[in-house]
């Protein structure tokens, strides 16, 4: 779905405004009913933000927002509690970092294979398939991590201090597969948007297919790219249940590691708000500030992500 | 002469040259190619290697037992643990999810389709603001639903808070896919709709609706699909409790499979792990038929037009 998402900002068809309207009974009421509908969405993000701001206001009266940033050490769960995201939101760096270097290129080759070399019906061939990829529940993958790739790189890890069950690195991995359908869909689609004639150009100066993908078409459809790598990085930090099944729950101390279990932003989220944790408790509002930090992280991505669509659209529509 | 001008139009090159240099591209060429298709081939071999995987750990209970039987608290009885509970209930929430994000969200996408006016900022604003809300982390609407539809309207961990969630999850993929759908619609169906007196809802009821089913049904499947997936919500709203009774209401606890495979797969016992592929299989089987059931729609639409 992630292709379509960006693609909304066409201009609305002019001929609408031609019909009769207020003439017969209920049309102007359709009109407002449809409007209520599509204010849903407004009303839901307003609600995200209602339910963020007060409980992370209400926990930053009982922890400063100095010891939340720079703590290394994140116990809500335990007698002694402390309250620095600093464990989190490394661990979501990691596990972000290492599944966006696998993502990437995958899905990058994926995308100029099919915008560039395969033929029609090879492609009406393997998109279906990226899109099964694509609607794996994230469950599956976290379990396929954990019992099949985990157990895998254990047998044929190299060093001597094996990968402990739940680590990072094969939560990343799973997440890296994850996310290539969103990477490769996209930067497709930027791809198929450069015009025509600049491929003709580049063939007619007699350059081969590889260098008209890699000198022309992906230069120029560069900006929708890097507006697909940003939306995968936002999907990836924003993915809970890979790294809650597989990526492990430690969280007292800042872990660069990945082949060592840690939690992250969203494992502890999800974590945390499975036991019924009493409400008004500092433990239960943190649920709420390391969601608010999710939220800004990712709304901010997703903005980049938009305005870097907007530009190349702007320039070949 | 005529050797001379055929030379001058190729612009020669002395053979061997011209065969090394040329060479030298394909090889790269064909290099790259083989690098582009590896790329597929990993994705594709990944899939691969989960579906076989999740078939052969769980072929010793794809039968009966798993939608007949309710899931056993007792390790003993491990044997005789199914998952009826959790498909009852993802069957529940998603028949709820779907009557309330599918009108709403195909009426939206006729309003911001069909009425709106975009010179007009809130017209605009609404727009941006459903783009956003489709790059939300799921779990950030487990939060809404926790802090807001749970807590402060009262609904509880129900049936009804889960399908609320995830019909506001899905919302702006049903609004989406239903938008490209009416785009598709020329323009020229609508004016000869007008030109025949009809107004503007008769014009979009009548002629625009029907003529974008297909892309709106697609929508519609790939959306229900994702809520049938997804889990990362719901942890926040109950579902993770131990459930051994079917729904029976809209205010009933409840589980649904994602969840319950999530269980599972926390429990230490072999038995468990196996059934948690078994049930990984049978929630990869409901998608499967949901995923082509989207492409035969889509497919079958493609040859009409």
């Amino acid at each position: 779905m992630s292709v379509t998402e960006l693609g909304s900002r066409a201009p609305a068809p002019q001929p609408m405004r031609l019909g009769r309207r207020g003439n017969r009974a209920g049309e102007r009421g359709v009109e407002v009913l449809l409007f209520i509908a599509a204010t849903v969405g407004v009303l839901t993000t307003v609600g995200i933000i209602i339910a963020l701001v007060f409980p992370t206001i209400d926990f930053f009266g009982d922890v400063s927002i100095v010891e939340f940033l720079t703590g290394d050490s994140w116990t809500p769960l335990f007698a002694d509690k402390e309250y620095g995201v600093l464990p989190l939101l490394v661990a979501t760096l990691v596990v972000t970092a290492i599944a966006t270097l696998i993502a990437v290129p995958l899905g990058l080759g994926a995308a100029i294979y099919l915008a560039e070399y395969a033929r029609p019906k090879v492609r009406s061939a393997l998109k279906p398939m990226l899109e099964v990829l694509a609607g794996i529940p994230t469950v599956v993958y976290g379990f396929f991590a954990l019992v099949a790739i985990g157990p895998l790189i254990r047998d044929y890890w190299p060093g001597g201090d094996k990968p402990s069950f739940q680590n990072l690195l094969i939560a990343s991995i799973a997440m890296g597969i994850m996310i290539v359908p969103t990477v490769a869909s996209l930067a497709e689609d930027a791809m198929t948007a450069v015009p025509r004639s600049l491929r003709q150009g580049a063939f007619a100066l007699a350059s081969s297919r590889m260098q008209v993908a890699t000198r022309v078409v992906f230069p120029a459809a560069l900006s929708g790219i890097v507006a697909a790598i940003v939306l995968g990085i936002s999907r990836a930090i924003g993915e809970t249940m890979i790294v809650t099944i597989a990526g492990g729950l430690i969280s007292d101390r800042v872990l660069f590691n990945p082949i060592e279990g840690s939690a992250t932003m969203t494992a502890f989220i999800a974590s945390a708000g499975q036991g019924d944790l009493p409400l008004g408790t500092v433990e239960y509002k943190s649920i709420f500030a390391v969601g608010a930090l999710l939220f800004i992280i990712t709304f901010a991505l997703n903005i980049v992500s938009f305005r870097l669509v907007r530009r190349f659209r702007e320039v070949y529509e | 002469m005529a050797i001379d001008t055929s030379r001058a139009e190729t612009g020669y090159v002395h053979p061997s040259a011209a065969a090394l240099k040329r060479r030298r591209i394909r090889l790269g060429d064909t290099l790259f190619r083989l690098a582009l298709q590896f790329c597929l081939f990993v994705a594709f071999a990944f899939l691969a290697s989960l579906i076989i995987y999740v078939l052969i750990a769980g072929w010793n209970r794809l039968d009966l037992r798993l939608v007949t039987n309710m899931p056993s608290g007792l390790a003993s009885r491990a044997d005789e643990s199914g998952l009826q509970s959790a498909l009852t209930g993802t069957l529940w929430v998603i028949t709820l999810t779907a009557l309330m994000c599918l009108p709403t969200g195909i009426a939206a996408a006729i309003y911001l389709e069909e009425y709106a006016d975009n010179t007009r900022w809130y017209n605009r604003f609404l727009e941006l603001n459903i783009q956003n809300l489709a790059g939300v982390p799921s779990i950030v609407f487990g939060i809404l639903g926790l802090g807001i539809i749970a807590r402060v309207f009262g609904l509880g961990f129900t049936i009804i808070t889960a399908a609320i969630v995830l019909s506001l999850l899905v919302l702006p993929v049903v609004i989406i896919a239903t938008r490209e759908a009416l785009r598709a619609v020329p323009p020229s169906i609508r004016l000869g709709s007008y030109a025949l007196g009809a107004t503007k809802w008769q014009t979009v009821r009548r002629q625009v609706l029907p003529a974008a089913t297909s892309g709106t049904a697609t929508g519609a499947i790939l959306a229900l699909s994702r809520a049938i997936g997804e889990a990362a919500p719901l942890i926040l709203l109950g579902a993770v409790t131990f459930v051994r009774f079917n729904p029976e209401g809209i205010s009933s606890r409840y589980t649904v499979l994602p969840i319950a495979i999530f269980n599972l797969i926390k429990s230490p016992q072999a038995e468990l792990q196996e059934l948690a592929s078994a049930g990984i299989v049978l929630l990869l089987i409901i998608l499967l038929l949901m995923n082509s059931i989207a492409i035969v729609i889509r497919n079958r639409a493609g040859k009409i037009r």
